[in-house]
């Protein structure tokens, strides 16, 4: 199963960034083959539906849950549509390592 | 040719409608034939309950048209997706998925000139409504009322313009708070605008933002003191710093808020205050004759 948290970097190390459609990068985790990836949000400037062309992103990658800060309600709706779990941390000054480690147990 | 002024604030609660609704009737029962006073304010238009006697004239729904995917003649090529400047349509090819988002379309038609298999059709979606009211004579209000739900301020304002008669002497526009798009889509074919702030920290910080904006589009503007009395000096000083005009000052009174408070600052107008507006029309006109 394979989870997106939203990353301001492309390494473990970097800080987890609070904002869906707005974050930099896109950190997915494989639960299963323990494989981490990073993907560039090219919405990140975008003037209109950053969020929507997030979600539409996690959909793509057959996500299935996202770790972010908050969830705006057009990429909500997208999501519940798609039965993405969305999971909000509101944690300043979390890691991709550290939000990984909680996952693993 | 009518002369367009826009009243306009970056503060709500400065008294962009008080100024508008004052401007509007000593312009009315004085130098101009024909005026028109255009409510902007489309989220929360109130220009009318002022005005007790006026005669709604005519009603009219405004639309937009959106576009709509038939998931069954939709190939999810992505075209349209490409297509669009605004990421308003979500194709996923994977799982067969085709929508537009209505809270993100412009309705600019790029979709369905992309899309070669006909599968986007436009159905036209109720926005708002301009309603027109006559005052007396050639004195007339126009209001834009925005559909609850809808986000299509700029557009209805945009429509709510097409639709004033070209002919009246004035027309003054009474405009949404804020420096956003709808304040831009109001000010921008106006000869002038008019500033309303209050002598408070608040004020003078919108006050700014609107400047700032003035300098961008590049329209003659001045400014006009409400409540003058409360607060403090900073905007006084920040005007004189900038050379920007200042049109005139309105004294803060308790009495005259409670008349507004009423709705009765048509019939109820206090000489002191009567006397104020003479002078901000004297130098508004001189401005309007200098630019």
């Amino acid at each position: 199963m394979k989870t997106l948290i939203t990353a301001s970097d492309n390494n473990t190390e970097a800080l987890f960034d609070k904002r869906f459609g707005r974050a930099a990068w896109f950190c997915v985790y494989d639960e299963d083959s323990k494989d981490i990836k990073f993907i560039e949000n090219m919405n990140v400037n975008a003037n209109n539906g950053a969020g929507t062309k997030a979600a539409e992103k996690a959909v793509e990658l057959d996500i299935k849950k996202i770790i972010s800060g908050d969830f705006g309600p057009k990429a909500k709706d997208l999501l519940t549509k798609f039965q993405i779990q969305m999971v909000i941390i509101q944690e300043d000054e979390l890691t991709i390592n550290q939000i990984i480690n909680t996952l693993t147990g | 040719m009518s002369t367009r002024i826009a009243i306009a604030s970056g503060k709500g609660g400065t008294g962009k409608t008080t100024v508008a609704l004052n401007l509007f009737t000593i312009l009315g029962d004085t130098i101009a034939e024909k005026i028109e006073l255009v409510d902007c304010d489309v989220e929360e238009p109130n220009d009318q309950i002022f005005f007790k006697h006026a005669e709604l004239e005519s009603q009219e729904n405004i639309y937009q048209i959106v576009p709509h995917i038939d998931e069954d003649l939709c190939i999810f090529c992505r075209n349209c997706v490409e297509y669009c400047e605004f990421n308003a349509i979500v194709v996923l090819p994977g799982v067969k998925f085709a929508e537009v988002n209505k809270s993100l379309c412009h309705s600019c038609g790029a979709c369905s000139i992309a899309c070669a298999q006909e599968a986007i059709l436009e159905y036209p979606q109720k926005i708002g409504m301009v309603n027109s009211y006559g005052i007396k004579n050639q004195i007339k209000l126009k209001e834009g009322r925005l559909k609850i739900g809808s986000v299509m301020q700029t557009r209805l304002i945009k429509e709510l313009k097409n639709r004033i008669s070209g002919d009246s002497d004035i027309i003054i526009y009474d405009s949404p708070p804020g420096t956003s798009c709808p304040v831009v889509e109001t000010i921008s074919d106006t000869d002038y605008v008019i500033l309303v702030t209050e002598p408070t920290l608040f004020g003078l910080h919108d006050l700014k933002l609107m400047v700032n904006l003035m300098k961008e589009v590049n329209i003659p503007y001045g400014v006009v003191v409400n409540k003058a009395g409360l607060g403090d000096n900073e905007v006084y000083d920040y005007l004189k710093n900038q050379k920007i005009d200042l049109l005139g000052e309105i004294t803060f009174s308790k009495d005259y808020a409670s008349i507004y408070a009423q709705g009765e600052i048509i019939e109820n107008m206090p000489e002191s205050i009567k006397y104020q507006y003479d002078h901000i029309i004297e130098k508004l006109m001189q401005k309007l004759e200098d630019d």
